[in-house]
């Protein structure tokens, strides 16, 4: 018998690796050379049928030819994988401009939003939130912060009034009342929510918003009342913002003041001086009234609008339009 | 408060412009509204003086005037105005002057006749508001004169927007009198000089009501004529002030009140019975006002009387019947001091609201009735002639207020105000505002002047050293103080963190009225218990809402309406019943959705909100409360606004916290929508309490799945079979999914097809197939002894 001529199945065996088109393909030619019933092992087992001299020769080139062609099945393998993959990440392909499976986002109402601000950095000052009904009785909402009955500074709230005498609260003030007589000072609240007073025009809502703020603890004054207003509004609107106070009348407060502020137009220049607050230094009957010796404490409050807030913030320039509840108003500002 | 800054002027010698006087009024406190300038350019118009009069040849309301304005020769000037007539002095605007409207004046012909200037109205000039006819100026005036020389202008109208403690301010005097405390200049009030009593008739004057109106200072003057013009500058000033001029008697009275503070009035004094009587009205009285409405009086009401019954109401308004007419000849004079008690909210009650009782409610200076009805007993005389009485004075002294001693500690008010002011500084302010400061010890004893009836305690006086100083000249510190930690409990949820729950899943925050229309809770069937308004702004806001749910339909109606398809919307507020147990306020959470369940989208088919899109958000807001499973319960149940087959209430923790379901089809139909709407309410407060998450350990063993397809009775609910399966499997039953529902083919009828999960596990060791087993076996018998469940074949 003659030695097989391994040149030839080497040609034979690597041109068949190579035009293997498909995995199985490639297997089949595996199997064909290098399975148990394949050519190459069918040479190695016929070594023994050659002539003592050549065996030793041409085992070795067997084998050698055994390891390459195994090699370029390996190699082949990859190249097919590879191919298969790309092919099928191929036809994975998406249009990634097309919109995403998402939830509409919803939001908070303006004056939700401009509330939960304001009441963030007063909580960062330090204050505690607290709330209270909307239906007072008159001794919460006015007795009781030193209005006195048939008083002009009670015109000044046109008040809502149920049939038997009970009131929709005009401010948030009656927090204060029912904040110190439960409370021993040191006091320092903000209490934000909702107030009603009859009027209805371009410019009042018959319900608005407020947050009023109470501080009440030895050696406050009225330079904590200004060091603490200029802070808020510093922090509110991110700005440097000139600040003036002027006397005003609260019954509840005395001194009392009104705070304005000197807006910035949206080009930066100086605009009007705007009304933003009311606040004053804690009437002392109003301490007594809670059973708080008002030579031992003193204490600040002060009030402020939060749709006011809430317009000049976002630049909104009609305050009804915060009750009109229309979506395309409210989905600006989320 | 308005009034003509030249008039302040001539109280206060001041070198301020009226714009740096209103800025100073302002920033201690006596806020300018309105600033306006009068007689702003009027170069070119002149004092001119009618010659002759003569009728237009051509035009029957047009006149021909000869009018002299001091030039060589008179100036021929065709006019329309009514009161054009010989010898009357009005303003001239010569040819090529500009009006400040910016007309410009040229010679013209008017109707075939040479004109040569404009003869003028007060607001043709903007100097005033009397369009009637041409602005009569005083004879004296020098013909040829610039008009602003000789009106004094231009002058300002200001506008104070008065807090209702300065009741010293609603007159020139108080004004005149802060403005000098502020440093603007030197007080110089005019000499009020006594008027020589002349006549000697007097009027009887009786006070039967000493508290309420303890001081009446009268005076009889005889023979006045009320058609007597009122001189030019007194109309002036007047108008500048904004009140109009009714003639010298009633214009005298308001130029007092105007100057000092103190309403008067006049009566006829022939249409007086016998004399004056304050007292209390009788129930049964009327009287007619000088605004022609007749009020029916009773005893709440002071009023003035004379022998025969009431001829005023006290401190608010005269009598028609007894007031200065025509034809009257003597006048009785009345400058009285009544009590605020008496007088607040009298007005408003018969929907008046007058510069008397403005006054009178807020304080009238005690001290001040003498001196006011001596300048107007002159005015009048100089005016309308006549001769005056004596002064009749009725005074109960121990009833008039007495001027307060305020103590002052000077520590104390750099105490409260943060400052280092020294005590003579503070004197030098308290003297300045017209206080008498006894500074000889510590506390000081303060009295205020009497027209300063708000100043009362130290922390009054305070605020008056404060605001004279100036607020912005007081320290500022920034926020200190003890440092304390003001956390919100974690036992409760915040709102805000509920919301932003809701936002993230879509829901937009709205914010409706408290008050809604008691018809509209009533189509709910939501009007029981509501609680009216005594006073509310319209029927439509006539009740306190009981439910957040028609503000939320009402919001996605009108929103329908303006092509949203796809509508989430949530409200937290208060709500307001009247109930069982009396009046009850809660915080509650409203949701509604209507329209299209997910946006219009490529990926997901086209289908409208229903019951469990809700549901579903009712749930995921709970658990992001932090609600356990076993805390939370819906069960069905009927409610008016709600459909009758989609509809549930909430259990929490075993108490009703709310109800959700479809909208009633009566309550949408009737709204004209194409979409059903779903709505939720729930109380906030069991929904915002929390406890404390607390480790429990966690299973080192696998669990183990059972899926059982259940044949179940048409009526018993699907959370059923849940309860029954976990009481039953204890504490193995780590979850009980219900995971298909089926009708139809296959089923018996009566029976529906349901397939629930157990997922089973035991803390302690793995669970074998025969205990598996026997939990399936124990929750398969509870549920069909319990409920004719079976296995399906």
């Amino acid at each position: 018998m003659a030695a097989p001529d391994l040149d030839e199945m080497r040609s034979t065996a690597l041109a068949a690796v190579a035009g293997a088109s498909s995995l199985r393909d490639l297997d089949d030619v595996r199997v064909a050379w290098l399975g148990k019933k394949g050519r190459l092992t069918a040479e190695l087992k016929a070594l023994g049928q050659l002539p003592p001299e050549q065996r030793r020769e041409t085992g070795q080139g067997v084998n050698a030819l055994k390891q390459e062609l195994a090699d370029a099945v390996e190699a082949r393998r990859h190249d097919l994988e590879r191919a298969a993959l790309d092919e099928r990440l191929a036809s994975e392909t998406v249009d990634v401009t097309l919109p995403g499976r998402a939830v509409d986002p919803g939001g908070p109402h303006p004056v939700s939003r401009a509330m939960s601000r304001i009441l963030a950095i007063f909580r960062g000052l330090g204050f505690a939130v607290a709330d209270g009904p909307e239906v007072e009785d008159d001794y919460h909402n006015f007795e009781a912060l030193n209005f006195p009955e048939h008083h002009p500074a009670r015109a000044m709230h046109d008040t809502f009034y149920l049939p038997d005498g009970r009131l929709l609260r005009t401010h948030t003030s009656p927090v204060q009342i029912r904040v110190m007589k439960e409370q021993a000072p040191p006091v320092r609240i903000v209490a934000p929510g909702r107030v009603f007073r009859s009027d209805s025009d371009q410019t009042h809502t018959p319900q608005f918003h407020q947050v009023e703020g109470l501080l009440v603890d030895e050696d406050v004054t009225f330079a904590d009342l200004k060091g603490m207003l200029a802070t808020f509004v510093n922090t509110y609107f991110e700005d440097d913002l000139e600040m003036r106070l002027r006397p005003s009348y609260f019954p509840f407060t005395e001194p009392s003041a009104e705070v304005d502020i000197r807006w910035r137009n949206a080009d930066g220049s100086a605009g009007r001086w705007l009304e933003v607050l009311g606040c004053g230094m804690v009437h002392p009957n109003v301490l007594g009234n809670c059973g708080i010796d008002p030579e031992r404490y003193t204490g600040y409050a002060f009030g402020l609008g939060v749709e006011r807030f809430a317009m000049l913030r976002y630049r909104v320039d009609d305050l009804r339009l915060f009750f009109d509840n229309d979506l395309r108003f409210l989905a600006q500002f989320r | 408060m308005r009034f003509s800054y030249q008039w302040l002027t001539e109280w206060v010698d001041t070198e301020l412009t009226a714009e740096q006087a209103a800025e100073r009024l302002t920033a201690a406190g006596l806020e300018v509204d309105e600033l306006v300038r009068l007689g702003g350019d009027l170069d070119g118009v002149v004092v001119g003086r009618i010659d002759r009069c003569e009728p237009h040849p051509d035009a029957d309301r047009l006149k021909v005037c000869s009018v002299d304005i001091g030039a060589d020769q008179p100036l021929q000037i065709v006019c329309g105005a009514p009161n054009a007539r010989a010898g009357l002095r009005a303003p001239v605007a010569t040819v090529g002057s500009r009006l400040p409207g910016g007309l410009k004046i040229r010679a013209a012909r008017l109707r075939g006749v040479e004109s040569a200037g404009m003869l003028c109205s007060a607001p043709e000039l903007e100097i005033g508001e009397d369009a009637s006819g041409l602005l009569e100026l005083a004879d004296d005036l020098e013909i040829g004169m610039p008009l602003h020389r000789a009106l004094g202008l231009p002058d300002h109208a200001i506008e104070l927007d008065l807090t209702p403690n300065r009741a010293d301010c609603l007159s020139i005097r108080g004004i005149a009198g802060e403005f000098a405390a502020l440093g603007a200049g030197t007080l110089r009030p005019p000499r009020i000089d006594a008027v020589a009593t002349a006549g000697s008739r007097i009027v009887s004057i009786e006070l039967a009501e000493g508290a309420g109106c303890p001081r009446y200072v009268g005076r009889v003057i005889e023979g006045v004529d009320p058609s007597a013009p009122t001189p030019p500058w007194m109309v002036q000033r007047l108008e500048r002030c904004g009140v109009r001029s009714l003639g010298p008697i009633v214009d005298v009275t308001n130029y007092v009140l105007l100057e000092f503070g103190q309403p008067m009035h006049a009566f006829d004094l022939d249409r007086l019975d016998g004399g004056i009587r304050v007292r209390r009205a009788v129930r049964g009285e009327t009287l007619e006002l000088l605004n022609d409405q007749t009020i029916e009086l009773d005893e709440e009401l002071l009023v003035i009387a004379d022998h025969g019954g009431p001829v005023a109401l006290a401190g608010i308004m005269g009598g028609r019947p007894s007031s200065v007419q025509d034809d009257t000849r003597d006048i009785l004079l009345e400058s009285a001091w009544f009590d605020p008690a008496v007088i607040i909210g009298k007005a408003r009650r018969f929907g008046l609201a007058t510069d008397s009782s403005h006054r009178f409610e807020r304080g009238v200076d005690p001290e001040l009735q003498q001196l006011a009805i001596e300048r107007a007993t002159r005015l009048i005389v100089e005016i309308a002639g006549g001769t005056p009485g004596p002064v009749l004075d009725r005074t109960h002294t121990e009833a008039l207020p007495a001027r307060p001693r305020i103590e002052l500690r000077p520590d104390r008010v750099n105490r409260v105000l943060g400052t280092v002011l020294d005590p003579d500084r503070m004197r030098e302010v308290l003297e300045r505002l017209g206080m008498a400061v006894d500074h000889g010890t510590v506390p000081w004893a303060v009295v205020p002047p009497s027209r300063r009836r708000d100043l009362a305690i130290e922390e009054d006086l305070i605020e008056e050293i404060a605001r004279v100083v100036g607020y912005d000249r007081l320290p500022v510190r920034a926020p200190g103080g003890r440092l304390r930690a003001r956390v919100a409990s974690e036992s409760e949820t915040p709102i805000d963190a509920i919301g932003a729950g809701l936002q993230a899943r879509g829901f937009q925050e709205i914010i409706s009225w408290s008050f809604v229309g008691e018809q509209l809770l009533e189509r709910f069937g939501l009007a029981a218990g509501a609680q009216p308004l005594a006073n509310p702004l319209s029927q439509d806001m006539g009740v306190l809402r009981t439910s957040l749910v028609p503000g939320l339909v009402q919001t996605v109606a009108a929103n329908l309406r303006k092509q949203q398809a796809r509508i989430k919307l949530y409200e937290t507020g208060h709500v307001f019943r009247v109930g069982a147990e009396g009046f009850e306020e809660s915080h509650r959470v409203g949701l509604a959705l209507a329209g299209r369940a997910v946006g219009e989208s490529w990926t997901a088919a086209r289908r409208d909100f229903d019951f469990f899109d809700l549901k579903g958000e009712v749930e995921q807001m709970l658990a992001l409360a932090g609600l356990g499973h076993g805390q939370v319960v819906f069960r069905p149940t009927r409610r008016d606004w709600l459909h009758p087959g989609q509809s549930a209430e909430v259990l929490i923790d075993d108490e009703t916290a709310g109800t959700l379901g479809q909208l009633h089809p009566a309550l949408v139909d009737p709204l004209g929508l194409a979409h059903p709407v779903f709505v939720a309410e729930l109380e906030l407060a069991p929904i915002r309490s929390r406890a404390l998450p607390e480790y429990g350990g966690l299973s080192r063993f696998p669990s183990v799945r059972r899926d059982l397809a259940l044949a179940v009775p048409e009526d018993v609910a699907a959370a059923e079979l849940v309860t029954v399966a976990k009481k039953v499997g204890g504490d193995r039953v780590r979850e009980c999914i219900i995971f298909d529902t089926y009708e139809g083919k296959g089923i018996e009828s009566g029976f529906k097809g349901i397939a629930i999960g157990l997922i089973l596990r035991d803390v302690s060791r793995t669970l074998t197939d025969q205990d598996a087993d026997r939990v399936v076996t124990d929750v398969m018998a509870a549920l069909n002894q319990t409920y004719g469940v079976s296995l399906r074949g």
